[in-house]
């Protein structure tokens, strides 16, 4: 009860003293105003570029091996891998016949080429020459129509599933399903649109994609392609295990003598969520300290404005010891002033922040984490305790006869 | 038993070097309740030292003060200001009201410093500045009222914890003599009441409305005796 009325008499006494130096006030947090809006903006893109990893990384599904000639994440020289054996696309078919642990293989060749339909035109789209087995084996879903079936796949037949960008830039008013679109000239059917992945890099997602039958991307664009063999493992439990089959598989396919180096790498998205992990954590703490430092030098501003009104209310300090305050009392009086005005700050960052952080949004797929606005409130009630205790301690501890006799 | 016991006190400040000052060189005092008494003596003479020391303010270099019975020369500072704010009440020579708050709240903080509920915290202080003849100036400012009208904010602040002394510090030196007649009558008659007053002074005629003067110079004791031609109030408390 005693200490309650004491923070509420704080609370009082520092409305009324920020309100009697608004100016002084307002200048003061400013520096937290912008201490916060830049380290929640920080964080929220932190979070951002963090999301969009992840939601890249997914496209790669957490259960599918990936058999290339280039392993994803390297320090080795690219021209030590370039020298190794093409993969061929035969390769899916003899390991899905020894497989045990896999439930879908399937060869992937890829080529970027043209795609257009009537006078609308999208360069550089990935044309992905696989089987039906792809659907499973890669984990995508379809937003629209179907996947091509077994016998479109053997037979090599002219349609194509396409990526969600790929919809949206050549039909933009338009159902794509049934329309024939041409990849470097050749037509292919829409039978299938895939789901909007999004994500940071455009080349991970699945949206620029236009997926056809093997047997026809072959005709089309040649079959001395280097290949990825995408195996879907049945149990992520068994991930581990799968790729020793699948390493064993591979050796014998390629008939690899004991003792040697494989001359292929087995990829997948743990490499690169492993890789990017620590990536995040520095750039997140250089970040975050960097706009730190603006705080900082708003917890300063409020130090030294609590020092100034401290001198300035030496009297005042004086009458209330005379009358009965104790150096506690003193102490929060001052510290429930900085916090308040820290708070004041926080809170005004906050609310700038935020429409900030709608604009961030459109940029990278964010949002103002709810944990950041806590910390953000907890920070500047920090700062506030902080900066505000050296001020605050000095008028405690002053001499009640020293204090009464300043004019 | 007196409220006040002052034996040997002294008081050195130390100035830097070799240098010091004695204000107080062994000053004994014994003060009963309900005693009004003036302590005098010229600037330099010690008196606002002796004051600070009764007022809890400071604690003597040397010497025994006992406060009803309790030594409080060895007190620390939150002990002290547990004393300041139950047994002593404050009246300034100027003034000294917290400027934005009303005449309410100035009179209602050492009781929140006491650690009194709000509403017994606002009946006491409404009360108590009735009894100075405030009571419809309960909302005003310090700057919205008269010197004499601020003395009286100020001696409600001093008795709204009922204290054991109330400890006057030239209470009419910023006053004319009219109002300064009107407050030493409220003094007169708090003293009526059962209050014990000492006022600090260096005016002989308002040291003599006490019924003892203590006449303090050089850090000594010079006299202390009855007040022999006492003035009497002719304003009256309202």
């Amino acid at each position: 009860m005693h200490l309650l009325a004491e923070i509420r008499e704080g609370l009082l006494i520092s409305l009324r003293a920020i309100r009697a130096n608004k100016l002084r006030s307002v200048l003061t947090t400013l520096g937290i105003v912008i201490g916060i809006v830049s380290v929640t903006l920080m964080a929220t893109a932190i979070e951002g570029v963090d999301r969009a990893f992840a939601r890249s990384a997914a496209a790669f599904g957490t259960n599918v091996l990936y058999v290339q000639r280039f392993p994803w994440v390297s320090n080795e020289d690219w021209t030590f891998y370039r020298n190794r054996r093409r993969l061929e696309v035969s390769y899916g078919q003899k390991i899905e016949r020894q497989t045990k642990l896999s439930d879908a293989v399937a060869p992937v060749v890829r080529t970027r080429r043209r795609a257009t339909y009537g006078n609308l035109s999208m360069e550089d789209a990935f044309v992905t020459g696989t089987t039906q087995a792809y659907m499973m084996a890669a984990g995508v879903t379809l937003e629209d129509g179907r996947f091509f079936t077994v016998e479109e796949s053997n037979g090599g037949r002219p349609v194509c599933a396409i990526g969600a960008n790929i919809a949206e830039t050549l039909f933009p008013r338009e159902d794509p399903l049934g329309k024939v679109v041409r990849v470097a000239g050749h037509p292919y059917t829409v039978i299938g649109v895939l789901e909007k992945q999004g994500g940071l890099f455009g080349t991970f997602t699945s949206d620029n994609l236009v997926i056809i039958p093997l047997f026809s991307f072959q005709s089309h664009f040649g079959s001395r392609r280097d290949a990825t063999i995408q195996v879907n493992v049945a149990d992520v439990a068994k991930m581990e295990d799968a790729k020793i089959e699948l390493e064993g598989i591979m050796r014998k396919i390629r008939r690899i003598a004991p003792g040697k180096e494989n001359d292929f790498n087995i990829n997948q998205q743990e490499l690169l969520t492993q890789t990017f992990a620590p990536i995040s954590l520095v750039i997140a703490s250089i970040g975050l300290f960097i706009t730190g430092l603006s705080l900082f030098v708003g917890g300063i501003g409020i130090m030294n404005i609590m020092f100034v009104s401290v001198s300035e209310r030496t009297k005042e300090i004086g009458i209330r010891k005379a009358i009965g305050a104790r150096r506690r009392t003193i102490l929060m009086q001052f510290l429930i002033e900085a916090a308040a005005l820290c708070l004041i700050g926080g809170v005004i960052g906050l609310a700038i922040a935020f429409p900030l952080s709608l604009v961030v949004d459109q940029v990278l797929p964010t949002a103002m984490p709810i944990s950041v606005v806590a910390i953000a409130i907890i920070i500047s009630l920090a700062v506030g305790l902080v900066s505000g205790f050296l001020p605050a301690y000095r008028a405690a501890k002053m001499d009640p006869v020293e204090a009464l006799r300043y004019e | 038993m007196n409220v006040i016991e002052l034996k040997d006190i002294v008081k050195t400040y130390d100035m830097g070097g070799a240098e010091e000052v004695h204000a107080l060189r062994g000053v004994s005092v014994s003060i009963a309740k309900n005693e009004y008494v003036a302590i005098m003596g010229p600037s330099g003479s010690g008196k606002s030292t002796l004051m600070n020391i009764i007022g809890c303010l400071d604690t003597p270099t040397s010497g025994l003060y006992q406060f009803n019975g309790v030594n409080v020369s060895e007190m620390d500072d939150n002990d002290l200001a547990k004393v300041r704010n139950k047994e002593i009440g404050f009246v300034f020579q100027t003034f000294n009201l917290l400027p934005r708050s009303d005449a309410l709240h100035n009179v209602e903080l050492p009781l929140i410093y006491g650690g009194f509920g709000a509403g017994e915290r606002k009946q006491r202080a409404l009360e108590t500045l009735d009894h100075v003849g405030l009571g419809d100036r309960v909302h005003h400012k310090p700057n919205e009222l008269s010197g004499g009208q601020r003395q009286r904010v100020a001696v409600a602040r001093a008795l709204v914890t009922r204290p054991s002394i109330i400890l006057a510090d030239e209470p009419t030196g910023n006053l004319d003599s009219k109002t300064g007649e009107e407050i030493m009558a409220l003094f007169e008659e708090l003293h009526h009441q059962g209050n014990t007053i000492i006022l600090v002074t260096h005016e002989a005629d308002i040291a003599e409305h006490a019924h003892r003067a203590v006449r303090l110079r050089d850090g000594l004791i010079e006299s202390d005796g009855p007040v022999r031609h006492r003035r009497a109030t002719a304003a009256s408390v309202a």
